[in-house]
């Protein structure tokens, strides 16, 4: 049933015309077979609410309840990105362009593997202070937002909501900002 | 035995969670790199992923609407309303998460995947991101809505 040729090609990366059709086709999976909303970000509130007591409004429900399901399924990605990185290894190395690699040699980082050791090696202060303030804005923004790039720019973009709009409009305004502003002054020097 | 019966099975969302980890391993969207070249737009990828799955998830969505469909199990399909307000918390939210999406090149969904890869560095940004909803939760009713 496989060939070489098909089984090169689900083991290398996936062109977008692929994946992007795949995850489009997450939401209506989902819906039919849960009737769940495609979203991811929700369950970091459901890891805070299960965490332990909290004075919060928005912490304090039955996350058991309400939110299992999405648990589960964010471990689920863990679960299958693991068993891609095992048996398949699409993202072993990452090939940019040129342009981005030279941009990125500028700043000091180097293109090697899946994301840059300088900055997810945790051999510095820096790196780690970088990957924790900015996974405190992902989280922090997106709860502020009510969602992240599944939830409002897949699910809600889909959905025509202008909500949504707005959101993924603010994600790109500073994502452009980090890029092109922050990122070359705390990655720099 | 009533609760028993009223369980539901927790499989499909392991199964559809593992999919949707393969997914965004095989297409690298869980790279810094890709988002790098995506915010510097140097390439057409992660347009190409969002876009698509956008029209996709946009053409299902229709057409479950229209045939006014139920899942397998019965449940009406769940649309989530995202609430507009003022829009001050999608604008100021946005941008916040967007600046975090851009230094860490990692949104939620791959946040996990990342991990999943075996990149630890990456529980340093899930702790950070948990960091950030706790901080939200006990700060909601100061902030513009």
């Amino acid at each position: 049933m496989f060939d070489g040729l098909s089984l090169d090609a689900i083991r290398g990366p996936w062109p977008w015309f692929v994946a992007g059709p795949l995850i489009g086709l997450m939401v209506p999976l989902l819906r039919l077979t849960t009737g769940k909303s495609f979203g991811i970000s929700s369950s970091l509130q459901h890891l805070c609410a299960a965490a332990g007591r909290s004075e919060s409004d928005y912490l304090c429900y039955d996350w058991r309840k309400v939110g299992g399901w999405n648990l589960v399924f964010v471990f689920g990605v863990l679960v299958g990105a693991a068993a891609a990185a095992i048996f398949l290894g699409g993202a072993d190395q990452v090939v940019v362009t040129e342009g981005t690699r030279e941009q990125l040699a500028v700043m000091g980082v180097s293109v090697i593997g899946l994301v840059p050791a300088e900055l997810f090696g945790l051999a510095s202060v820096r790196s780690v202070v970088l990957l924790l303030g900015g996974g405190f804005l992902v989280g922090f923004g997106a709860r502020y937002a009510g969602g992240c790039t599944s939830g409002h720019a897949i699910t809600g973009l889909a959905d025509l909501q202008l909500p949504s709009l707005i959101a993924v409009t603010g994600f790109f305004v500073g994502g452009l900002v980090a890029t092109h502003v922050l990122l070359p002054i705390l990655m720099g020097g | 035995m009533v609760e028993a019966r009223e369980r539901k099975p927790w499989w499909p969302y392991l199964v559809l969670g593992s999919l949707f980890g393969v997914i965004l391993t095989q297409s690298q969207v869980i790279s810094w790199y890709r988002i790098q070249e995506m915010f510097r737009f140097e390439s057409f990828h992660m347009y190409g992923i969002i876009g698509s799955a956008v029209v996709v998830a946009a053409l299902s969505t229709k057409i479950l609407r229209r045939l006014d469909a139920h899942s397998y199990r019965g449940e009406p399909i769940q649309v989530v309303r995202k609430e507009m307000g003022g829009g001050r918390h999608l604008a100021i939210g946005g941008v916040i998460f967007g600046v975090g999406w851009g230094i860490t090149g990692a949104c939620p969904g791959p946040v996990f995947a990342l991990v999943g890869n075996g990149v630890w560095g990456a529980l340093v940004v899930l702790a950070g991101a948990l960091g950030g909803t706790w901080v939200y939760a006990h700060s909601r009713h100061r902030l513009p809505h």
